[in-house]
């Protein structure tokens, strides 16, 4: 309709002002970047473990929480479970924390510790989707060998690229996990997570040689494989049917939810959806992460919208006159509020740019310094683009009642 | 007289403020101007001048009297009537008051855009043709900052006449100005409202431009003399 775009030449003239009302908006924008990114790493980080689980249905102890605070239940319930239809395989899986002593640290005497999640399953098992697990099947089976994650924290030692090395010369990394003497057999690839800043996967076997006190019987994680084609949720009733012991119903879920997690006896059975859920549950609602990053995107927002809201005041405050002279020659409000408008939505555009680009490069960054899955997503930046529209929208509705005291009757 | 005047005011008064410090400014302001009739008004500072020309832009509502322009009643107008009637109007300051973000042919096109669909290229054209009758075909690229006072005030008055507008009200065009830019502005805004038959009431002290008008009107304390037709 208009041929002049008023808002952009204005804001054009002012070249100082502009720059730094787009490094604000960039500021800003990098702000709600960065908490979101990191809230989504985090809860991404705490479920790459379950994603990777190959099997369909999954049995915890009730009394477990997270995947940090396993508690176990006896071996024979999944055992039990393996006799009903549908069903094609089950694998235990043994979680504990043990203490691994760095190899190569070369610092003052006492030595570098630092705690790593072990998983402990029955060599042969095929239950990791992982980079490196099928080419490590055999170490698994050597006595007080153990898979290093290479994708852990860098606080374990050079893991990873000493294992490379040494491959020609034959010479294992040798090292110690709850004081027993083990050896690196092989490398796979998980990552850290919240809780554990690094991974070992070992067998059954060698996990009780390292925690000594832990006994066969009892296991942190049953894992169901189904036979090809068979019904999940049929086999999700069975399970509640006939595994032993009184069926307990948390009315806080809904019907669609309870048939996917429930509990039998002593037992809490999961599809592996609700495995996934259930660990990210914890996550956000039992701790404080989620109420953090949710405060610093808010605060992102808020300086945004202040810094904004300056700008086009004084923007406003300046063309005050102008206006008015507008407004003598015939321009509606309406035309005067539509530039105020457009001026907050070229801002938050052009802000925006440059705080995504820069955001790219500060997720590598990040992902390279703390080893948690950092990156960019299209809904995450459609959701800070549109957070950054509003953030300029919102104060433009402020600034813009400014525009009625341009009273064209004062100019002459 | 055989035409309709194109402004007709009869006993218009106004006051500023309101309870005890309400003050009168125009007192029965009582006229009428012809179309394509060149007015001057003359009168000391704080007489009232403005003021009256505010009414008759229709950027302050009337409050007592009759207030016809371009043969509309404006008194308790509604304000769309207002905004609409300005658009008919051109307007010359005592500041250039040009938009310092756009540039010289730019803000005559912001004029231009206000009436009807014109498209970019030919209101481009107007706005550039306006600007060459103002003397100012070199010009038209520059912003406002980069213009004399004598140029800018060019630029208002191409702004203003771009459209044709029956009446033209100027408040002291030429108080910024030297001697010899005020008159040549003067006499431009003169022969072009001339051309298109325009009405021009114009408010001044400068003596010199006074043979421009084919009346003059005089302001003292808010009431209205009318110097040719003063009673003997
Ligand atoms: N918005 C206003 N509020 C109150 N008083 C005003 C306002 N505008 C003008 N006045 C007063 O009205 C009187 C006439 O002013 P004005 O019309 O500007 O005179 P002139 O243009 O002849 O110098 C002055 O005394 C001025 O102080
Ligand atoms: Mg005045």
């Amino acid at each position: 309709m208009f041929a002049i775009p008023l808002a952009w030449l204005q804001l054009k003239r002012e070249k100082i002002r502009l720059l730094v009302a787009l490094a604000g908006i960039g500021f800003a924008v990098i702000l709600m970047f960065l908490q979101l990114g990191f809230q989504d790493a985090l809860f991404e980080s705490a479920i790459t473990l379950h994603k990777s689980f190959k099997g369909d249905i999954f049995l915890i102890s009730p009394q477990s929480t997270s995947l940090i605070a396993m508690k176990t239940f006896p071996e024979r319930r999944l055992y039990q479970a393996y006799g009903f239809a549908g069903v094609q395989s089950v694998s235990p899986v043994y979680l504990g924390f043990g203490i691994w002593k760095n190899p190569f640290w070369e610092g003052p005497p006492q030595p570098q510790t630092r705690s790593i999640l072990v998983i402990g399953i029955i060599p042969g098992d095929d239950i990791f989707s992982l980079p490196g697990m099928n080419e490590n099947q055999d170490n698994l089976r050597l006595t007080d060998v153990v898979l290093f994650d290479s994708a852990s924290r860098p606080e374990f030692g050079p893991i990873a690229t000493k294992f490379e090395a040494s491959k020609s010369s034959a010479s294992l990394i040798k090292t110690e996990v709850e004081s027993r003497r083990i050896e690196v057999g092989g490398l796979f690839t998980l990552g850290a997570s919240f809780g554990a800043d690094g991974n070992l996967i070992t067998s059954d076997l060698n996990f009780r040689r390292i925690f000594t006190t832990r006994q066969k019987e009892l296991i942190d994680i049953g894992m169901i494989t189904l036979k090809p084609g068979a019904n999940l949720d049929e086999t999700l009733a069975r399970l509640k049917q006939n595994l032993p012991g009184e069926q307990r119903i948390d009315r806080k879920k809904t019907p669609e939810q309870a048939r996917q997690d429930f509990v039998v006896g002593d037992v809490r059975v999961l599809s592996k959806q609700a495995f996934i859920e259930y660990e990210q549950k914890y996550w956000q609602d039992s701790t404080a992460i989620g109420f953090i990053f949710t405060l610093g995107t808010a605060i992102g927002f808020i300086v945004g919208t202040v810094i904004v809201y300056q700008i086009l005041y004084t923007d406003v405050t300046d063309h005050l006159a102008e206006y008015a002279t507008l407004k003598a020659m015939g321009y509606k409000n309406r035309y005067l509020l539509s530039v105020v408008f457009q001026e907050a939505i070229i801002l938050s555009i052009m802000g925006y740019i440059p705080g995504y680009i820069l955001c790219i490069g500060i997720y590598n960054l990040t992902k390279n310094a703390t080893a948690l899955p950092v990156y960019m997503t299209l809904s995450r930046g459609i959701l800070v683009l549109c957070l950054a529209m509003i953030m300029c929208l919102i104060s433009g509705v402020v600034a813009v009642r400014k525009v009625q005291d341009a009273d064209p009757a004062d100019i002459f | 007289m055989s035409q309709e005047p194109i402004i007709a005011i009869d006993r218009v008064n106004h006051s500023f403020g309101a309870g005890r410090l309400r003050k009168q400014i125009l007192f029965e302001v009582t006229t009428a101007i012809d179309p394509g009739e060149v007015v001057i008004m003359t009168g000391p500072s704080g007489s009232g001048k403005t003021t009256l020309l505010t009414l008759i832009g229709a950027l302050r509502s009337t409050q007592e009297g009759s207030m016809k322009v371009l043969g509309q009643e404006l008194r308790s107008a509604s304000e769309g009537k207002l905004v609409d009637l300005r658009r008919n109007i051109g307007y010359i300051f005592q500041a250039h008051n040009l938009l310092n973000s756009l540039r010289a042919w730019q803000n005559v096109q912001m004029s231009i855009e206000l009436h009807g669909n014109i498209s970019p290229s030919e209101s481009r054209d107007r706005a550039e043709s306006m600007l060459e009758a103002v003397g100012l075909k070199d010009w038209a690229h520059y912003y406002p900052s980069e213009l004399s006072g004598g140029q800018k005030q060019r630029v208002a008055i191409a702004r203003a006449l771009v459209c044709n507008p029956k009446i033209v009200l100027a408040d002291e065009p030429t108080a910024a100005l030297d001697k010899k830019s005020g008159r040549d502005v003067v006499e431009i805004m003169h022969d072009l409202a001339k051309k298109q038959g325009s009405a021009i009431l114009l408010v001044t002290h400068d003596n010199r431009i006074l043979d421009l008008a084919d009346r003059t009107l005089n302001m003292e304390d808010g009431r209205l003399v009318s110097l040719d037709a003063a009673p003997v």
